[in-house]
């Protein structure tokens, strides 16, 4: 390839400006080269704008005088290093917990150093305060956000190489090409990056500019990578917070109260406790009572041991019937339309049950407090929060808290609280020694985060073929949004009084009018938000996708039943009043390669909608099994019902970075989206939730997976990349709903179908608050 | 303490504990072998799936005391051992299909995945659909439907 442009401070011609932009070489011994993360300076096409060649605008003139304070200057920003080996490293401030931003991160860095991806090393960096509202995981923002300064990064790493081979090699920057980590002059002469490593740096921190490469040149983003992490992962080499080997870190589990939010009261037996076999240590925490021992075996035992006395929760009194009538309670009324005589109007309300936000990997946090000073090891979606969460909690300065942040097993959304590390870093302090703190299955299921059950009231009036209005009616059990963007200053913000309107006015609000859309020529639309309880009355949280799910369910079931109203088949319903042109060309390919509308047996059938957020469009078409033969199958200790049979999902994700990062993603997103019909709650009664284990809480397993799925990534459209990691979630939700309606003939009004049905598992007693483990598991060998 | 004595990986492991402790914490806690992940401890997300003589089993649900002097446990850490190659043809079609998310479930997954396609052949057929609805492990990343297109492919080199 050839170099792009990598004259520093030349004019520009016009066309390229806006792949132009500043960052910085720092002084180190071998070449760091860095960008600010964020768009307030830079990345951001209005920063581009402001960068012309010429003299410097005065906002640049502000980020020198930032400059001359060296430290403050650097602190903030994200720097790509080149190795002596050739190699580059970047400490991402992100968290990976499986939705594949480290590779993808590395083929933005691999891209624009012309490096092959495997000499990439992307790592996740520690809690960095000084990057305020940048390190946080959450909203499938990663990419978004980061699209722009990880490649300026790399860029001019990459500038700057060539810099110092051109004098190397004795020719100049515009004769030298880059392949490979190799830099080859018109000569034929070459040179290596790993050679490079150390002539390049610099010793003085500089402000350069860099072009980033076009589009047209891409070799890598857009192409489809394997996951960087995936050798590790088929070995049981890769590590997660459980598997961290940090000295005298034994394992610890906690007693928890039988209701949520109950409180200890005392510890009948602690002394008899703290001398069973294997266990150190008992001590009293804020949620509990943790015990410490060789073997989390002997924890589990500890645990069941313990007799405790425990005051109430903070919903004793509540179940699924008493929080859905107060649901229907707080809903805001529809405003009745000044509509012309003869239009007919249709209205329904849905009611969306709790769900958890259980990753696989359970809550870990190994943490050592010693001497004042506190090391935490946990997967963290908002570490710098985390830190100064811990940090308040145990009365230490923020600065005497290290955040370590480690891949995660998992995390929809319940890795943006730190619980676990906060209790992990208390009992650590009472005890006086290290601890890994996990919680048990049976925890995560009962005082994890869930999301919150809420019911959707939609009413739609048509006449003569046309949509007249549309109205949606959220309610729901608060979310918690105290973590905030990541940082303690807008947290508090979340919690401030009057009764913690905080959260619902400056967050739950926003989010709901951010992300809730009706993409159809429907007339006159309102979708409103109301709230009921405290932030932290339940421990909620958003689950992947937040409201969408559940909010574009209610919206695409009632728009099959105008389409069925207006006697229109539901495809070209859709497709005649679809306001985005993106969306509609995911739409036409889902029913195309779907083959919508292709007969199908009695007892089963097609579903089809349409979701759109995250800069992106998404489609899925669902086919359903929901004859008895399938519904009645019969599965030890599992639920079975109507089978999905077949899914075909597109998705428009602007630029795709990493397509099969991205099938990887709408893949699981729909599993999430079967399961949410048809199988997987929670049921709250009495101040507690029923679910203690997988196998009650039915989230899909290989029997209710589709034997057939296509997931369609649709070719580049806007040049920038959207959100992925939520995104598969809504769509697929809405169409499994739909197909369900059809299939059997009846609109299903309470998700999951089977909320309302016989329980299907016998729940564990809440005292003791874990199971113990079986002893057959030789029975079951196969 | 008693001490335990079993095969591990092709080698002989002794352990010093109360022989009611699971396996699950002895190879994790004990002896430093992470590869089998805990997932719930009881006998339903398979996370920890490992071999005992060359079938598939969960060491959170049974005791060390169980484990007999000549029993073979074989954890992912030693299954491409059992192949003699640096990876097993399960693993390999694992990265073929790029299977992994957060990878957490995958070490069970393949565990799982070998010891099902044994078990069909056990029976005499090729693994089929209906073997593949059977197994339990829980993937909450949703790789579900790569899991099935890989065992498949692994199976025709096993």
């Amino acid at each position: 390839m050839t170099a792009h442009d990598p004259r520093d401070g030349e004019p520009q011609p016009k066309t390229t400006d806006r792949r132009r932009f500043l960052g910085y070489l720092l002084a180190a011994p071998t070449l760091v080269a860095a960008a600010q993360l964020g768009d307030t300076l830079l990345g951001s096409s209005r920063a581009s704008a402001a960068v012309p060649s010429g003299p410097q605008p005065s906002d640049i003139v502000d980020l020198n005088d930032i400059l001359t304070d060296a430290t403050l200057a650097t602190a903030n920003l994200i720097t790509v290093t080149i190795n002596s080996d050739g190699t580059a490293s970047f400490a991402m401030p992100r968290c990976e917990s499986g939705q594949g931003i480290t590779t993808s991160t590395a083929m933005l860095i691999a891209e624009e150093l012309d490096l092959p991806v495997e000499k990439v090393h992307v790592t996740l960096a520690d809690a960095r305060p000084e990057l305020m509202f940048n390190q946080a995981t959450y909203g499938s923002n990663t990419t978004i956000s980061t699209f722009t300064p990880f490649r300026v990064a790399a860029a001019l790493a990459r500038q700057r190489l060539l810099e110092a081979a051109a004098i190397e090699l004795g020719d100049t920057v515009t004769n030298l090409t880059t392949r490979a980590g190799t830099i080859i002059a018109a000569s034929g002469l070459s040179t290596s990056y790993a050679s490079l490593a150390q002539k390049a740096a610099t010793s003085v921190s500089k402000q350069v500019s860099v072009t980033l490469k076009p589009r047209s040149e891409f070799k890598v983003i857009g192409k489809p990578h394997s996951r960087v992490d995936a050798l590790e992962a088929v070995t049981g080499r890769k590590g997660y917070a459980m598997d961290l080997a940090v000295p005298g870190a034994k394992p610890t589990l906690i007693c928890r109260a039988p209701t949520i939010n109950g409180t200890v009261k005392a510890v009948r037996n602690a002394a008899e406790v703290r001398a069973m076999p294997g266990i150190t240590d008992v001590a009293v925490i804020s949620t509990g009572v943790a015990v410490r021992g060789e073997t989390f075996g002997q924890c589990v035992d500890a645990v069941r041991a313990l007799k405790v006395s425990w005051g109430p929760g903070s919903v004793d009194g509540e179940s699924d019937d008493t929080i859905l009538a107060k649901l229907k309670a707080a809903e805001i009324p529809l405003v009745v339309p000044n509509l012309p005589p003869l239009t007919k109007t249709i209205e329904q309300v849905f009611t969306f049950y709790w769900k958890s936000n259980s990753a696989l990997e359970p809550q870990t946090a190994v943490a050592d407090v010693r001497d004042g000073h506190a090391e935490v090891w946990a997967c963290m979606q908002t570490p710098i929060f985390a830190q100064q969460m811990i940090a308040q909690k145990l009365g230490l300065p923020q600065g005497a808290v290290k955040a370590h942040v480690v891949q995660g097993g998992g995390a929809f959304g319940r890795r943006m609280f730190p619980d676990v590390m906060v209790e992990a870093a208390e009992a650590s302090q009472k005890m006086g020694k290290p601890v890994k703190l996990m919680w048990h299955r049976t925890d995560e299921f009962r005082y994890g985060r869930v999301h919150p059950m809420c019911i959707s009231r939609v009413r739609a009036s048509y006449l003569a073929g046309n949509v007249l209005s549309f109205e949606q009616r959220h309610t729901s059990v608060a979310t918690d949004y105290t973590m905030a963007l990541g940082e303690m200053i807008t947290a508090d913000a979340a919690k401030l009084v009057p009764l913690g309107l905080g959260n619902f006015a400056e967050y739950s609000q926003p989010v709901f009018e951010t992300t809730a859309n009706v993409p159809y020529n429907f007339g006159a639309v309102t979708q409103v938000l109301n709230e009921i309880f405290q932030w932290d009355t339940f421990h909620t949280g958003s689950n992947r996708n937040l409201y969408n799910p559940d909010v574009v369910t209610a919206v695409e079931l009632m728009v099959d039943q105008l389409a069925g109203a207006m006697g229109q088949d539901p495809y070209r319903f859709r497709r005649s009043l679809l306001k985005d042109p993106r969306a509609r060309a995911v739409l036409d390919k889902v029913a195309q390669a779907g083959r919508w509308g292709r007969p199908m047996p009695r007892g089963t059938a097609q579903g089809i909608a349409l979701h759109t957020e995250y800069k992106g469009a998404t489609a899925a078409l669902v086919e359903i099994d929901a004859r008895p033969q399938t519904s009645g199958r019969e599965v030890r200790d599992g639920v079975t019902g109507p089978r999905v049979t077949k899914v075909v999902f597109a998705i428009d994700a602007g630029l795709p970075i990493n397509p099969r990062g991205l099938e990887a993603q709408m893949m699981g997103g729909t599993m999430d989206a079967i399961g949410q019909v048809l199988t997987e709650s929670l049921h709250l009664k009495h101040g507690t939730f029923l679910e203690g284990s997988w196998d009650n809480y039915f989230y899909p397993r290989q029997w209710n997976t589709p034997p057939e799925m296509q997931i369609i990534v649709m070719p580049p459209t806007t040049g920038e990349p959207g959100g992925a990691g939520e995104f598969g979630v809504a769509a697929s939700k809405a169409a499994t709903a739909s197909a369900l309606a059809r299939a059997t003939g009846s609109l299903p009004t309470e998700f999951p179908v089977n909320h309302n049905g016989p329980l299907a598992f016998e729940p564990l007693p809440t005292v003791p608050s874990i199971p113990q483990s079986p002893t057959d598991g030789l029975r079951y060998a196969y | 303490m008693p001490q335990h004595t079993f095969r591990l990986n092709g080698k002989p492991v002794t352990v010093d504990c109360a022989g009611d402790v699971r396996l699950l914490w002895v190879l994790r806690d004990l002896l430093g072998v992470t590869g089998p992940k805990y997932g719930c401890g009881l006998d339903v997300c398979k996370a920890c799936t490992c071999h005992i003589n060359g079938k598939a089993f969960n060491p959170c649900s049974v005791p060390v005391s169980q484990i007999k002097e000549t029993d073979e446990i074989t954890t992912i850490e030693g299954l491409p051992a059992t192949v003699g190659k640096d990876l097993h043809p399960m693993q390999q079609a694992w990265l073929d299909f790029d299977v992994a998310q957060c990878g957490y479930c995958q070490p069970g997954q393949i565990m799982a995945a070998v010891a099902k396609v044994r078990q069909a052949r056990a029976a005499g057929h090729e693994i089929g659909e209906a073997d593949l609805d059977e197994i339990r492990n829980v993937c909450r990343c949703g790789t579900y439907h790569r899991i099935r297109e890989a065992i498949k492919a692994g199976a025709k080199d096993m």
